[in-house]
């Protein structure tokens, strides 16, 4: 089936992005890439460390992959603008993931901010996909302000709850003319695949695979689960009934109409 | 508001005694919800949690994984100065201890701060005693200067100081506070601080709040465990944080569990907290306050940091001396004897051989437009 993905100027196979925070070992982060079939990995440009030797996040990002810094720190546009400049002038590519966040609390983000960033940034030739609320107005907002996708979150970040927010996002699913990719709070294979099966285009899962026991196998995993709720998707799943179909209908003595 | 009026009306209770009524119910019922209340909190700090210390630890170390995963950020501290005019019994750099007192020049400072850079650390934490007049915030804020382009990130542990002094540190550089209050028992404190102006109680309660109002990313608190009763201060400090979270949602709270070590000196912890009871103070502190820090330093011996790694620490000091000038110049003048000295690269290999991370980068300076990575 050749179903690409089709964002920022790219085709991707893979709906799956991941993350690289969280692993025990940056060492595990090529072997996570390939049993996921990810091609997207996100990346907080704080980590990044050019100089270091030994602590150098980017040395084991496969080539291959398209690499999406975020802005993870920034607590309002002006910050998120700075670190996505930085970013861009450290080689790290065009794309960006807009993370305005400034509750250290639950880490929810700002979707004022984060679209004043995304308008400055859109303008400035980045590929912004904007971390947000699953907001309609602000979904609207980010459209209006050139993200090229938007990315609402399942869950708050680093909670494993799953898709708490699961009619907010099917409405921006209904609703924007973006790509829509479900990022935060998945934790399980299945979960994933129930966004995809919704309708989402992609799904970005960090925590998840990270701190699995197993972050490769849970990789692989999730790699399929992404593909399998995509393929479900695209086959149109039958319609949920709320009312059961009885075998011996009570209204069968009405016949059918037929004399 | 800052914490001062919630302090003292939690300083008029009787919070050891309500601590210790908790029974095995409310300990319980506090392990078994997704956010905890102040009781909770209480709860598990109470003689009724000890017997379930096994399942706080399996929550704490769960929940720890999900927000902060397999990985310890690490940094080590730099002495700048040991002058002090304050005379806290419990410490060696009390200014009525005949010690040889030294401060580092900007030369040497530039020295000790490659010698640093050297082993790959990348988060400075920098400490003086109290000696405005010699340590002030002019020196502070030269060495900042010189600081701030080797090390993405800068701490200070200096004395408290006035909102408008904090910006101009966070200006030349710095990004993270820490402030100890030693104990918020008042009556006590007092006790503990007989002259200079470390006295006053109030002052250093709201440099906390001080510095979140003047920008500092990161703000880092605790008390000194083994002055008092160790469930009220941990109670308290746990408030102390939860208010600082909820008053400054921008900032990144973080909370030092430090125990009381020997110096020089005859003063001797009253309150000794042992190993299960540290335990205790952290996977409950964790269960409250899922996303604070929680920082455990070189006080701690190397057996016993590598045991409590999955409960709930995420920052780790490294390559730790706490003499000034002792990354180059040896070790006789030191604030207390550290007990975990093993070097950065040990710290690395112990933590990978547990299965976590060393990271030692973790933020980019932001706050002035010709940033660190671009001004290099
Ligand atoms: S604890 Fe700090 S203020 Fe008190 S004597 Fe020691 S260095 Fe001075």
């Amino acid at each position: 089936m050749n179903d690409l993905f089709d964002i920022g100027g790219k085709s991707l196979q893979s709906r799956l992005f991941i993350g690289t925070g969280k692993f025990a070992d940056d060492t595990l982060i090529p072997q996570v890439c390939e049993a996921s079939g990810s091609q997207v990995i996100t990346t907080a440009l704080r980590r990044v460390d050019m100089d270091a030797a030994t602590d150098n996040i980017m040395q084991h990002i496969p080539e291959q992959m398209t690499l999406l810094p975020n802005t993870s720190g920034a607590r309002n546009a002006d910050e998120a603008i700075r670190i996505a400049r930085l970013a861009r002038a450290m080689g790290c590519g065009d794309w960006i993931k807009i993370e305005v966040i400034s509750d250290s609390k639950y880490l929810l983000p700002d979707g004022y901010e984060t679209a004043k960033a995304t308008e400055v940034l859109s303008k400035e030739g980045f590929v912004v996909l904007p971390y947000m609320n699953p907001d309609l107005y602000v979904a609207r907002s980010l459209v209006d302000a050139g993200a090229a996708a938007i990315m609402p979150l399942g869950a708050p970040i680093g909670t494993n709850r799953g898709l708490r927010t699961e009619e907010m996002v099917r409405i921006l699913i209904e609703e924007i003319d973006l790509p829509i990719i479900v990022d935060a709070g998945i934790g399980k294979p299945s979960e994933a695949c129930q966004a995809m099966e919704m309708g989402a285009d992609a799904v970005l899962v960090n925590t998840a695979i990270a701190t699995a026991d197993d972050p490769i196998a849970m990789g692989h995993a999730f790699g399929n689960a992404v593909a399998a709720g995509r393929q479900a998707f695209l086959a149109g799943p039958g319609a949920t009934r709320t009312l059961a179909t009885a075998s011996s209908p009570l209204t069968g003595f009405l016949g059918g109409g037929q004399s | 508001m800052s914490f001062l009026p919630a302090c003292k009306e939690l300083d008029r209770q009787p919070l050891g005694d309500m601590i210790r009524n908790f029974g095995e119910n409310a300990v319980l019922r506090a392990l078994d919800k997704p956010t905890l209340s102040s009781e909770d909190y209480m709860a598990l700090l109470s003689p009724a949690a000890e017997p379930h210390l096994e399942a706080m630890a399996q929550a704490a170390h769960k929940r720890t994984l999900q927000h902060f995963g397999r990985t310890i950020q690490l940094f080590t501290p730099l002495y700048l100065a040991n002058h002090c005019s304050n005379h806290c019994v419990y410490c060696g750099f009390n200014a009525r201890n005949d010690i040889p007192r030294s401060q580092l020049s900007m030369d040497e400072l530039r020295v000790e701060a490659e010698a640093i850079a050297a082993t790959g650390l990348k988060h400075l934490l920098i400490l003086t005693g109290e000696a405005p007049n010699k340590a002030g915030v002019d020196y502070l804020e030269e060495a900042v200067t010189v600081l701030a382009p080797i090390f993405p990130s800068v701490s200070i542990e200096v004395f408290p100081m006035d909102e408008a002094d904090y910006v101009r540190l966070i200006g030349a550089g710095v990004d993270g506070l820490t402030v100890f209050q030693e104990t918020y028992n008042k009556e006590l404190y007092e006790k503990l601080h007989p002259a200079g102006p470390k006295r006053v109680y109030d002052y250093r309660l709201e440099a906390p709040d001080r510095g979140c109002r003047a920008g500092m990313r990161v703000v880092n608190i605790g008390g000194l465990l083994g002055l008092d009763d160790w469930r009220r201060e941990s109670f308290m400090t746990g408030m102390h944080a939860a208010h600082l979270l909820h008053a400054y949602p921008g900032v990144d709270i973080a909370v030092s569990l430090p125990r009381m070590r020997p110096h020089t000196g005859a003063f001797q912890p009253a309150h000794i907290v042992d190993d299960r009871q540290l335990v205790q103070i952290m996977t409950a502190l964790r269960l409250f306050l899922p996303r604070v820090s929680i920082t455990i330093s070189t006080r701690e011996a190397p057996e016993f940091r590598d045991n409590i790694l999955p409960l709930g620490v995420t920052r780790m000091s490294a390559g730790v001396t706490t003499a000034v000038g002792g990354h180059t110049k040896g070790n006789d003048t030191a604030q207390f004897d550290i007990s975990d000295p093993r070097s950065v690269d040990e710290m690395c290999s112990a933590l990978k051989t547990r299965g976590y991370q060393p990271v030692f980068k973790d933020w980019e300076p932001i706050t002035s437009p010709g940033s660190h990575e671009i001004a290099r």
